[in-house]
């Protein structure tokens, strides 16, 4: 293959590699069926670097997992090159987050098994494992076990191991998130030259990720995935220059529009903030609104950021100021949003009086404040609260509550969920938990002894 | 060696709950034993002893018998590693076979194999009649028995528990099913395996000694061998020679730990998946030593081009990834069918065989065994306080004494694998001595083995209790009782389940050589189900053999299911730390 290949085509040329048609993925839960992925289309076309982006329970990483053939999906189809396969996927090789090297195996070792397992002689698969290797910056490190590297060497055993098998697709599950930013900027900078110099094995390249930034520097067509259930919500083409310069104003601005995406208010109409719960807007309209995974800390900590920046300020520059991820960014925004302690529009976060009002207020006050709050704009805990109301004794068992979130939650979510309410019912005092009884009461004070 | 684990691992605890299908499996595994009644029972007739041996108890022998005592325990344990091998995989990645074998395993566990010796004996005196061989086999079935269970869970879970990354690594290489045996699975239960090994190991030396010299229908068989030189000597009622046969096993103990499992531990370390290199690294100098010779460079050189070739071999077994992702569900439901009716009929057949054997002879026979079964359980109990009150705040101590702790976990671990019943004619003649009657020192014999589990799992666990869990008891003054009550207990409580499983267990194997001790010609009787059982294979009445064993697994299982189990689901969600 030739440097020119490489250029960025998003357009109708170059071979479909993958697509996918149509996917759903449901997961059976003690209530029935749990959708999450609906109605994903997706082509991945020779010589393009696609990301996939989405916020944690997106179902991001179910998707690579479907076009690996790891798992089957539930509804849908997927090719490659425009034929079905039978077990895992024979044209992707596939890198981890958590890199899933083999401990007892050397870096050569690691390499070598998959050209083991397709019976290659000893001797050519030891040269293709040792060219794999050189190629990915290992040299002097063939006969190293993993424990002995840093984790940004480690994943580049990673990278060798599924580049030595030539594979038409590399499929990448957040293969810089588990690294330190200096390591993982290093390691991508990297990888990039060697797709411009035209020195990778591989035809295209698909990456999951929750680092909207490292998206736009990486690739040249990023997806945007929805939650709950994950549905592609927008397909958005870069067409920076590479490499890419972070200060540049086009990147700044792609920048900021994936932040209006992922805060679930695409910009349909430009310049209309938008008030309503954020994830009514964010799917489907019949599930009730998810609690996202925030603490009362976390949010607050955020309100009072926010007041301290003058009550609004870019999403893109506070993610980077407070140094927090994406994934650990966003469900603190959207606690904001569902509280009405904050408004969002086109990537910037604003304060508004109540939540002006909660960043000021002295503990008492807030609490007070919050319970008020949450009884009018949470659903879940208001059911809580009220079925606890209509208990003899102002006390239900939690598994009560577990049920009813199951209906619209797989077992893992329904449990996180629950935990989010307790907290968040705990610091506004609507309820108690007791683990030991494994109940939610009223309130302690109410309930003799 | 790893001073903080538990034995049995984890895992070997934790299981499917008891349903209809467990009750089916212990039915089949009675009906396994039955078969092997009918077998030795033909054996019985037409077995003539060719060789009579005599053991002989010169001290000069010892280091023969010694060696005929260690390979016997290496063989079991070769074949516990086949055994852990195959059925642990089978069990692990097939759902039909899995509904069988787990629950199957689980009772193994409990059934006291003790009881089945002169049943195995005859057996296997059957198979290889006039030759030794027919003992030796029963005598490494006993050793095998010992050590087998715990080791074939611990593989089973962790070929379950593999982490999804390299379930998905095997998958998207499509390597070879054998590559993925070989380079993923079995290096990945390799540290449970090797620590299991050399618990279930050191439990082996009780069934070594029990199973070289036994009277089976008044008649006596010996294999030359440790066990067999004690037995003669006390026999004879030379206790100089018993302490010399005594010695020699603490010399063998030792010496199986230094040259075999402490660098077996130590290699294991490679095998840990924490990313980064541990912080306490466990040593051992008869490894370094090895390592340091170009021996292992050698053997891997030799070894490659043989692994190369059975690597392209076994290249049919086939290749990982490469089956349909979902099965469509008729197809399953007829598989199901087939499976069922397979295990069902012959299942339902044998278990009207059992019930018609047991109560060939009237079913009167039962409710005597569980009488007497009562009076053993009521010694396990009183065991098990005593062992407690006793061996739990020693335990503590040494736990929370990292110095004490070090030197003690070795020393408490030998005590754990000596075999008591060396100690037993000392006991013995003590109780002749002073006319105290076996059916209250039949607890003193039983505690003689199973007390070492709750001390060492006590120790373990006091071990594990994170040190700013116990500044942070320091700082809040607590003292006394509140500290106990607070800190200590909820830290200790699941490696003392584990413990207490182990020892309780042990405890009702031990009282079918406790129940009943000779000692030169006097012979001290307690009355109990480990008596019942001993006195019906003494007689070689196999219905009431059958009778008692299966009772005292009633009692095992039911105690386990009943008390143990819920104690450790308790200690695993409450206090887990």
């Amino acid at each position: 293959m030739t440097p020119e290949t490489k250029t960025p085509t998003h357009g109708a040329q170059g071979m479909r590699l993958i697509e996918v048609r149509d996917l759903q993925k449901t997961f059976d839960t003690r209530d029935g069926e749990l959708s999450v992925l609906e109605g994903i289309d997706l082509t991945v076309r020779e010589s393009e670097i696609v990301a996939l982006l989405g916020k944690s329970g997106s179902g991001k990483s179910t998707l690579l997992r479907c076009i690996a053939g790891l798992i089957p999906p539930s509804e849908g189809l997927v090719l490659y090159r425009e034929q079905p396969f039978v077990g895992t996927n024979p044209g992707v090789g596939m890198v981890f987050q958590s890199f899933a090297l083999l401990p007892w195996l050397t870096v050569q070792q690691n390499v070598e098994l998959g050209l083991e397992a397709q019976g290659i002689e000893p001797e050519p698969r030891a040269r293709r494992a040792v060219a794999a290797i050189d190629t990915i910056g290992l040299d002097g490190f063939e006969s190293a076990y993993p424990k002995e590297l840093s984790g940004g060497m480690r994943q580049r055993v990673g990278f060798a191991r599924a580049l030595v098998m030539e594979p038409d697709v590399l499929l990448m599950d957040e293969p810089f998130s588990a690294l330190d930013v200096l390591t993982s900027e290093n390691l991508r900078t990297e990888l990039l030259e060697l797709w411009a110099d035209g020195e990778f094995p591989t035809e295209a390249m698909l990456m999951v990720t929750h680092n909207i930034e490292e998206a736009v520097q990486f690739a040249d067509r990023i997806v945007v995935l929805g939650t709950n259930p994950g549905r592609v919500r927008a397909e958005v083409a870069v067409d920076l220059d590479r490499p890419r310069d972070r200060r540049a104003p086009g990147f700044e601005a792609l920048l900021d529009r994936i932040y209006a995406i992922m805060t679930g208010r695409e910009a349909r109409e430009p310049g209309s903030p938008t008030v309503a719960a954020p994830t009514t807007a964010a799917g489907s309209e019949s599930r009730p609104a998810m609690l996202p995974h925030a603490s009362v800390d976390g949010f607050s900590g955020l309100l009072e950021i926010l007041r301290d920046a003058g009550g609004d300020t870019d999403l893109a520059d506070l993610a980077d100021d407070i140094s927090l991820d994406v994934d650990d960014l966003l469900p603190l925004v959207d606690a904001c949003l569902m509280l009405g302690f904050a408004t969002t529009s086109e990537g910037r976060l604003r304060i508004t009086e109540q939540g002006r009002g909660f960043a000021d207020a002295d503990i008492q006050e807030s609490k007070q404040l919050f319970a008020g709050v949450a009884m009018e704009r949470v659903p879940f805990m208001r059911t809580v609260r009220q079925s606890l109301d209509h208990a003899d004794d102002g006390a239900l068992k939690v598994g009560f509550f577990l049920d009813i979130l199951r209906r619209s939650f797989s077992g893992e979510e329904a449990q996180a969920q629950l935990e989010v309410a307790i907290d968040w019912g705990r610091y506004g005092e609507l309820y108690e938990y007791d683990s030991q009884t494994e109940e939610l009461t009223r309130n302690l004070e109410e309930r003799p002894g | 060696m790893n001073p903080d684990r538990t034995f049995p691992s984890p895992d070997a605890l934790r299981r499917l709950p008891f349903g209809p299908l467990d009750l089916a499996v212990f039915a089949v595994i009675l009906i396994g034993l039955l078969l092997l009644l009918e077998v030795g029972r033909g054996a019985t007739v037409s077995f003539a002893p060719t060789q009579v041996t005599t053991i002989s108890t010169d001290p000069a022998n010892l280091p023969y018998y010694a060696a005929r005592s260690l390979l016997r325990m290496f063989v079991a344990l070769g074949f516990s590693v086949l055994f852990t091998l195959g059925y642990g995989y089978l069990a692990a990645r097939s759902r039909r076979a899995e509904k069988i074998l787990v629950p199957a395993l689980d009772i193994l566990q409990s059934v006291p194999v003790l009881g089945f010796l002169s049943v195995t004996v005859t057996a296997f005196i059957a198979l290889f009649p006039g030759s030794l061989l027919g003992l030796e086999c029963a005598s490494i079935f006993a050793i095998f028995t010992a050590q087998a269970w715990n080791m074939t869970f611990s593989f089973y879970h962790s070929v379950r528990a593999l982490p999804r990354e390299l379930d998905e690594v095997s998958r998207s290489l499509r390597l070879t099913r054998w590559q993925r045996f070989w380079k993923i699975e079995v290096p990945n239960s390799m540290v449970g395996l090797v620590w299991n090994g050399m618990m279930s190991f050191g439990g082996g030396w009780f069934f070594l000694a029990a199973s070289e010299a036994i009277s089976v229908l008044n008649r006596h068989y010996a294999l030359p061998g440790i066990g067999s030189y004690v037995a003669t000597a006390v026999d004879h009622g030379e206790m100089g020679k018993v302490g010399l046969g005594i010695a020699t096993m603490v010399v063998m103990i030792l010496a199986v730990n230094v040259f075999f499992w402490r660098p077996l531990t130590a290699w294991a370390e490679r095998f840990k998946l924490e990313e980064s290199a541990a912080a306490e690294q466990q040593g051992s100098l008869v490894l370094n030593l090895l390592r340091r010779t170009s021996w292992p460079r050698l053997l891997g050189a030799a070894r490659r081009p043989v692994t190369e070739r059975v690597g392209r071999l076994m290249r049919v077994l086939g290749r990982d990834g490469t089956a349909p992702l979902s099965v469509p569900a008729r197809q399953t439901r007829r598989g199901d069918l087939i499976f069922g009716v397979l295990v069902g009929v012959p299942l339902a057949y044998g278990l009207y065989r059992l019930i018609a054997y047991v109560g060939a002879d009237g079913y009167g026979v039962l409710p005597e065994a569980f009488g007497l079964g009562a009076i053993t359980f009521g010694r396990v109990c009183v065991l098990l306080v005593i062992g407690t009150v006793i061996w739990v705040p020693v335990g503590v101590w040494i736990g929370l004494n990292p110095r004490v702790a070090r030197l003690a976990q070795p020393i408490v671990q030998v005590l754990a694998s000596f075999p008591a019943n060396f100690l037993f004619p000392f006991a013995t003649l003590a109780f002749i001595k002073t006319g105290l009657s076996l059916n209250v020192g039949g607890i003193l014999l039983m505690s003689l083995g199973a007390q070492w589990y709750i001390l060492f799992n006590t120790i373990a666990g006091a071990m594990a209790i994170p040190t700013d869990l116990r500044e942070a008891a320091d700082v809040a003054g607590l003292h006394g009782w509140n500290r106990w009550r607070r800190l200590i207990i909820p830290g200790i409580f699941p490696a003392y389940v584990t413990g207490g499983i182990t020892a309780s267990g042990g405890a009702w194997n031990a009282s079918i050589v406790a129940e009943v001790v000779t000692y030169g010609g006097t012979t001290l009787t307690a009355s109990g189900l480990g008596a019942f059982i001993a006195g019906a294979a003494e007689d070689g009445d196999f219905h009431k053999i059958l009778a008692g064993v299966m009772v005292m697994s009633i009692y095992v299982v039911g105690l386990n299911r009943l008390f143990w189990r819920r104690l450790y689901g308790l200690a695993e969600t409450r206090y887990s730390l």
